[in-house]
């Protein structure tokens, strides 16, 4: 045990003289967190619809007024009045305008037949995002517009009643459980392994493989020296992060306690990978490599940014064992479901049962000789 | 039993051997040195004895421990100084050297007691909180020398103490070394290629060259078991056929080597056979451009057992020539 603290000390000493490398990895993942939870979590606003009316009816007229309260209530879209259709979709295909929707010259006398009238919606789908925003309020505009203005006292239509069991969770706060993991790992990938391979390049190695340290303490002093780091990150990352994502109550002792149980195991977890990922290498220049790749192999298949239900079936196999996937899960049910331990008990027992068979392994295949 | 028993070691990389079927010992309280250039196999060696590196065959035995069976044991019994600096440069000299005792497993009480009588050894108990990135080459390297001694080792082992280091550091190592060897009962096995320190500290010297041993015995035998007490070293302008026959004819000459117009005189009575040089050169008009006339030294047997000189070897390990110096064939 003296060993390993002796490991453990000097790596930490060395870490508290090097403020830059504390503030970088904690500072790091608060940006992407605000940046990237603003970026995708708006609402869609003020889109540029072209309207051509062909008809000039009294249905058409109705239809219209619709669209106007829309523009100047919700602001999801704004209206832009063309007489010209072909004019209308020049200024779409110049990308002047999100889309056009098109009155057809015949649509007021379906309305009043009963002829199923239609209004056409050109949209610019090179942009998914806003021309499904605009579909989907369009869509919600048709409801009312199609209701009869005296409803059957009993009506035999099925209608759907949602019930949300938590608050209404903005992107942001969604995103905070991924910051979390990537906040651990950025600590992972700068502690551990790589601080072996560090030393190897500048031959500091030698001067403690000639010492009785053995193997395994040699590799646990690293892996929890990194570990420590990576928990401190995770820690003021979960903190910080809470309270900037508008997480209710983010200072509750009890709940921070439950993070600091998931945040030691995630950080066990990703030390001990990155120790078996780097225990053959030499070239200092490797890791600074393999980072970006890494990052996307195992952070966007964790679920940390789109569900993990829209993956196709390769992908799935990739969630399935990265350790991220059950950080992340255990960090939702903890932040934006406020759960008990008991409800991220598989996460933690997947996280440290991953730790303890990376290390193994790591230890088996480590070179204790040059 | 000996300190260190080395006995037909070897160790190749693929068909090259950089140690090749190396035997000898090392006596308890001596300092014993590994001359030779870079590349003759003195670090692979030392890496081999102090369990870096596993030998390809032969055994060796450190205070009676197998360095492949009983690997654990030799760590815990010597201390080591590898050619690379290794210590820390953000930690200060006392988180060095307690960090290091640490991993040997050395109690609190015995630590507060061995670092800092430790570092007044080395004369750096005035820089003991300072943190290593102040220090210079040399006081970096008595640190390592005072960390290495950090769990009291009876077996010292140090690879190129001096290399990279000025003249005046280099002296201080070498006497902190042997004053060191003295207080605490050492036995030192050390490489080098400075030939003048291992003539002065060393009890015994193995010249080593290609990964073999070509001597080995004291500075003062080795250089008594070539021929010649004094080496001239002389050149002339342009020489006639048979010059070096003339040369070799000369009075108490032992032996002539030559490269160009360069010529490498053993002589049993140096003065002599310089005047009798300068009379023979004068007779034959042949003008003399440089003359040294210097003591039998170590680089002469090195030069013997070799068949050239150590500053070639180290210029070839260096990978450059320069006009300054000139190869010998």
């Amino acid at each position: 045990m003296n060993r390993i603290w002796a490991i453990i000390e000097r790596d930490l000493r060395r870490f508290r003289r090097s403020p830059t490398l504390i503030v970088v990895s904690m500072i790091m993942p608060l940006v992407q967190l605000v940046v990237l939870g603003y970026a995708f979590g708006g609402k869609i606003k003020n889109l540029k619809v072209g309207v051509v009316d062909q008809d000039h009816g009294v249905p058409a007229v109705k239809l219209k007024e619709m669209f106007q309260a829309v523009a100047a209530n919700a602001r999801t879209f704004d209206t832009i009045p063309y007489t010209d259709q072909a004019v209308a979709l020049r200024d779409l295909r110049e990308g002047r305008i999100n889309g056009v929707l098109n009155i057809p010259p015949n649509f007021s006398r379906d309305v009043l037949a009963g002829a199923s009238p239609r209004v056409a919606l050109v949209e610019d789908n090179t942009d998914q995002f806003s021309a499904s925003a605009l579909e989907g309020t369009l869509d919600q505009l048709l409801v009312p517009y199609n209701s009869k203005s005296i409803p059957p006292r009993l009506s035999a239509n099925a209608t759907l009643s949602v019930v949300e069991i938590y608050p209404y969770v903005p992107y942001i706060q969604y995103l905070l459980p991924g910051t979390i993991v990537m906040a651990i790992f950025i600590s992972a990938m700068i502690g551990g392994g790589i601080i072996y391979i560090d030393d190897k390049a500048r031959g500091l190695h030698e001067g403690y493989l000639v010492t009785p340290i053995r193997k395994l303490e040699l590799i646990m002093g690293f892996n929890l020296a990194g570990a420590i780091k990576a928990v401190i990150a995770g820690s003021v990352l979960a903190t910080c992060g809470s309270i900037i994502a508008g997480i209710p109550d983010p200072l509750n002792v009890l709940r921070l306690a439950r993070l600091l149980v998931v945040v030691m195991a995630t950080a066990l977890a990703l030390i001990s990978m990155m120790f078996l990922l780097m225990v053959r290498v030499n070239d200092p220049l490797v890791p600074r490599a393999t980072f970006g790749v890494l990052n996307t192999v195992l952070f966007f298949p964790s679920g940390a940014v789109y569900p993990i239900q829209g993956f196709p079936p390769w992908m799935k196999v990739i969630t399935a064992v990265d350790p991220f996937t059950y950080a992340v899960h255990a960090f939702k049910e903890l932040i934006l479901k406020n759960t008990g331990l008991m409800a991220v008990s598989f996460d933690v027992v997947y996280l440290l049962g991953f730790a303890a068979l990376t290390m193994a392994a790591a230890t088996l295949l480590f070179r204790r000789t040059l | 039993m000996f300190d260190v028993e080395v006995d037909n070691l070897t160790k190749c990389f693929g068909d090259f051997c950089a140690v090749d079927h190396l035997t000898f010992h090392v006596e308890h309280g001596e300092i014993f040195g590994l001359l030779g250039p870079n590349g003759a196999g003195k670090s692979t060696l030392i890496r081999m004895l102090t369990t870096l590196v596993p030998p390809t065959s032969g055994t060796a035995r450190i205070l009676g421990f197998d360095v492949v069976r009983d690997a654990n044991r030799v760590r815990h019994a010597i201390g080591v100084i590898p050619q690379a600096m290794t210590s820390d440069l953000d930690l200060s000299a006392v988180e060095n050297m307690s960090i290091f005792a640490k991993l040997y497993g050395i109690s609190r009480e015995r630590r507060r007691k061995t670092i800092p009588e430790l570092l007044k050894a080395v004369d750096l108990d005035q820089w003991a909180d300072k943190p290593v990135k102040m220090f210079s080459g040399g006081m970096r390297r008595r640190l390592e020398i005072a960390r290495g001694l950090v769990h009291e080792p009876k077996l010292f082992f140090l690879d190129e103490p001096t290399t990279g280091l000025d003249p005046v550091s280099r002296v201080a190592v070498w006497e902190m070394l042997a004053r060191l060897k003295r207080e605490r009962d050492l036995t030192i096995l050390v490489t080098t290629h400075y030939m003048d320190e291992a003539d002065k500290l060393c009890d015994r010297i193995a010249i080593v060259d290609h990964g073999k041993l070509v001597a080995l015995d004291s500075p003062l035998k080795l250089k008594a078991s070539i021929p010649g007490k004094n080496i001239l070293e002389v050149s002339f302008s342009a020489v006639p056929a048979g010059w070096e026959d003339v040369l070799r004819r000369l009075p108490e000459v032992a032996d002539v080597k030559s490269d160009d117009h360069v010529f490498r005189i053993s002589s049993n009575n140096g003065p002599r056979t310089t005047t009798e040089l300068l009379e023979a050169a004068r007779a034959a008009g042949v003008a003399v451009t440089s003359l040294s006339v210097q003591s039998t030294t170590l680089d002469d047997v090195f030069v013997h057992y070799t068949g050239h000189q150590l500053r070639d070897a180290l210029q070839a390990a260096a990978g450059y020539s320069s006009a300054f110096m000139y190869e010998r064939k």
